[in-house]
């Protein structure tokens, strides 16, 4: 970026200055391989919320990370409050009155939030911690956040780390706030808390930026939106103006269908069976507690809840990668409690973990990694040698019936997108032909195209008669895939019930552990449903 | 048999004094994020270089002074290849030991056999010094002694309770955390580890200058990897380590008191060792309890425009 000085004398374009905070003209930033903006243009008023909307990999994200100064753009420049702005470093940002807030918390876990709320300030020698604590109760009173400033950040729900995130931004005098993707950890009651927040903080004076991939939000927390596409900024709208399927279609450059066609289909007998799992979570505190549960063939289980709530542990509980410490597993009626993992999915457990890399090998093809489940049997395995041959048919295979987008099978997997490579993963899941198949965060990360796919996956092998446990933190997704809903807190179950009885306002109270429906009668309610009408009560 | 502990006590403490400068300066690097298995290399070279200056000189004060910055230069590599150019952490610290370990025989040719003319005298602390039993156990050390002792309230409290300690605990724990609030990451990595460096050569100038005092080929003998371990039996943590430190000291004079008692020797020499062993598998299970373990980015190396 040239940055000579006649520039910076130069006044911003005179239409906007009066209005606009921030613009940025013509901002290109390339990757190897992508361009992540492609000229984008984005003027965002004072004191207005300000949605950009996009795809996953629109350059939603990069465009904020070049105004904060994390990059640096190839092309373009940017003005804040009308003067011409080099920004080099989220130091310079700061000092121009923006803070951001990354989806990725950057958080010092195992410090207070206090120490993290000052930590880079150069006051004094000495740690202030009284004067700072002071400060961020005033903050916190101010803009109705509620946080312990004493408290240690791994002792914080998602919710309260994120408070911290805007405490830091603001304390540092942030005038303008980014926020990415801010509702994306959020169980529904902390994203109306925060909407509350960042309505406080713009009747202050203060303005607002948020990425989000959910129209719903951009409906309702928005003044205005701007609508990003590969790179490139398609539309800025007044929100009030504008409408989901509109924004949808301007999102994805077609038209989206907001439906699944699920069919009707006949659950068979139970194929999971749960009885009291309890487990411990890596630092041995328990994270199941009690768990019950049955899931019946052909029927999808959702499991919704906020992240960090038991539900790694229930999943590596079942495929056995974590022993139980109390209580009973079965497939099929077949206890599988402690036997080890390669029996349980030769009994037809099958599983597609929240974290992708726990089941592939990034530096490995395709083809090996289609093949790491059943590598032992033949045709693929003979003995102690593989069948290259039955190996590249097998893969090529998947590779044309699961629609997975890659230059051939030798491909390193890690080169692929993510949709890719999440269809890859369930490729080899299904092609198991499993009984009982475990899809946790199956979409998260990916755009609305490869999401959809995903989904009809899902619904195929509940189609087929498998057993499917899902579980995501996408209420949207749990709800209309599931044919029931569970949710869990704290390694609890604290309600089940039907997907069409779903409330979303005792969800969200049973997500926060406030609400808890008795096991009794949300049994009977679930057996007395149309749904599991013939089952033996 | 009073006497017997008494004596081991007492000896314990300058036993155990090179590890606690070198304890010091590594749970400072390591709590920056970077692992230095290069202590033992810092140490023996700060052995030979403090040995050889104070011996050519007659000062002993700038045999330490050169002491620190020779192994203050050997951490400055370290912080390059590790932090600059993103070497494996291990790699560039293992080098570092096998570097100081030929280094240091090479350059302590001349000096074996020779005995260190000038001394550092001991300080008889006034009145405490008097005092029956204690002050024969206590107080009549020489200053690097004291200073070793007084540099573990000093290095607590910048580490917990200024902002330069809540920077470089920061920086170990989070970097992109500490990047994107303005702290400069690698400046605060090369100083942890350089700072960590001088400490580990002051380390070993001791043993050479004071605890000996002589230059003995490999007089460092496994120093360097015990400080790794008691780094780790620390929780890194500078008061932990001075209990780390004299513990191991202790055992150190064990090993040649317990000789004349017809214990094998090679048996004793396993002693510090096995007491690592015992140490990391003790201290491993204690700092999963409360939750404190290596800090997080230990041994990851850190570059801000990744995608």
């Amino acid at each position: 970026m040239p940055d000579d000085q006649s520039a910076i004398m130069v006044a911003a374009p005179q239409d906007t200055v009066e209005t606009a905070t921030i613009i940025m003209r013509g901002i290109i930033k390339r990757f190897p391989g992508v361009v992540a903006n492609d000229g984008a243009n984005l003027e965002v008023r004072k004191g207005e919320i300000h949605a950009l909307l996009g795809e996953n990999g629109a350059g939603k994200t990069t465009l904020m990370n070049v105004l904060y100064g994390i990059y640096h753009p190839d092309e373009g420049e940017i003005w804040v409050d009308g003067q011409r702005a080099a920004i080099h470093s989220p130091q310079d940002a700061i000092r121009l009155g923006i803070g951001m807030i990354h989806q990725q918390f950057r958080l010092v876990q195992t410090h207070s939030v206090t120490e993290n709320v000052i930590l880079g300030l150069k006051e004094s020698f000495f740690f202030p911690e009284r004067a700072a604590r002071k400060r961020i109760l005033e903050l916190t009173e101010k803009y109705g956040m509620k946080v312990d400033p004493d408290a240690r950040i791994w002792q914080l729900s998602a919710g309260e780390q994120q408070r911290v995130e805007i405490l830091k931004a603001l304390y540092r005098g942030a005038k303008i706030l980014i926020l990415d993707e801010p509702t994306s950890m959020l169980t529904p009651g902390e994203t109306k808390d925060l909407l509350n927040t960042l309505r406080r903080m713009t009747a202050e004076g203060h303005t607002v930026v948020f990425i989000t991939h959910k129209l719903e939000e951009v409906i309702e927390a928005s003044d205005r939106v701007t609508v990003l596409r590969q790179g490139k900024v398609i539309a800025t709208l007044e929100t009030a103006a504008t409408g989901e399927s509109k924004l949808a279609q301007l999102m994805v450059g077609r038209e989206v269908l907001f439906h699944l066609d699920k069919k009707q289909v006949d659950t068979g007998p139970v194929v999971l069976e749960i009885d009291k799992l309890s487990a411990l979570n890596d630092k041995g505190m328990t994270a199941v507690v009690d768990l019950s549960l049955e899931v019946h063939a052909g029927e999808i289980l959702g499991i919704a809840g906020v992240a960090g709530n038991g539900q790694r542990e229930l999943v590596e509980a079942i495929t056995g990668l974590r022993d139980a410490t109390g209580g009973r597993i079965a497939v099929n009626g077949q206890d599988i409690t402690h036997v080890p993992p390669r029996a349980r999915i030769e009994r037809g457990v099958c599983c597609v973990p929240g974290e992708r890399w726990t089941a592939l090998i990034p530096g490995m093809s395709i083809a090996d990694n289609l093949i790491l489940k059943n590598y032992l049997q033949p045709p693929i395995g003979r003995g102690l040698f593989l069948d290259r041959a039955a190996i590249a048919a097998y893969a090529d295979g998947l590779i044309k019936d699961y629609a997975i987008m890659t230059p051939d099978r030798r491909t390193p997997i890690k080169m692929l997108s993510g949709g890719n490579i999440q269809r890859a993963l369930l490729a080899r899941e299904i092609a198991c032909q499993p009984a009982l198949l475990i899809a946790a965060h199956p979409t998260s990360g990916l755009d609305v195209g490869a999401t959809e796919t995903i989904w009809q996956l899902l619904l195929a092998e509940r189609e087929r008669g498998t057993a499917v446990l899902l579980i995501s933190e996408d209420l949207e997704e749990t709800l209309s895939l599931s044919d029931r809903v569970a949710v869990i807190f704290e390694g609890q179950i604290m309600g089940l019930f039907p997907a069409k009885d779903a409330n979303l306002e005792q969800i969200s109270l049973m997500m926060a552990g406030a609400l808890r429906l008795p096991v009794r009668s949300t049994l009977r309610q679930a057996q007395g449903s149309a749904y599991l009408a013939g089952e033996p009560a | 048999m009073l006497e017997f502990i008494l004596s081991v006590l007492r000896a314990a403490i300058p036993a155990g004094t090179p590890l606690l400068y070198g304890t010091l300066g590594e749970v400072y690097a390591e709590r920056s994020g970077v692992l230095n298995l290069g202590v033992e290399g810092m140490m023996i070279m700060g052995a030979v270089s403090g040995f050889a200056v104070a011996q050519t000189t007659g000062n002993v004060w700038l045999g330490i002074l050169a002491a620190a910055l020779v192994g203050g230069l050997l951490a400055l590599i370290h912080a390059f290849a590790s932090v600059s150019l993103r070497v494996n952490q291990v790699v560039s610290g293992l080098a570092l030991t096998m570097l100081g370990l030929g280094v240091s025989s090479m350059m302590g040719k001349k000096f074996v056999g020779q005995p260190l003319a000038a001394r550092l005298q001991p300080i008889n602390i006034p009145v405490l010094s008097d005092l029956p039993l204690l002050g024969e156990l206590l107080f009549r050390f020489d200053v690097l002694v004291y200073l070793g002792i007084l540099l573990v309230p000093i290095l607590w409290f910048v580490l917990y309770k200024t902002r330069l300690g809540v920077t470089l605990r920061s920086v170990g724990e989070n970097p992109s955390a500490a990047d994107s609030l303005g702290v400069n990451v690698v400046r605060v990595r090369y100083m942890a580890v350089v700072f960590g460096g001088m400490l580990a050569g002051v380390g070993g100038a001791y043993l050479s200058i004071s605890y000996a005092p002589a230059w003995i080929e490999g007089m460092t003998a496994g120093a360097g990897w015990i400080v790794i371990a008691l780094t780790i039996f620390a929780i890194w943590d500078p008061r932990r380590a001075l209990l780390g430190a004299y513990l191991f000291g202790g055992v150190r004079v064990l090993q040649f008191r317990l000789q004349p008692l017809g214990i094998s020797p090679n048996l004793l020499n396993m002693l510090p060792f096995l007491l690592t062993i015992l140490v990391l598998w003790v201290s491993s299970g204690q700092a999963a309890k409360r939750r404190i373990g290596a800090p997080a980015a230990l041994m990851t190396a850190y570059a801000r425009e990744e995608r």
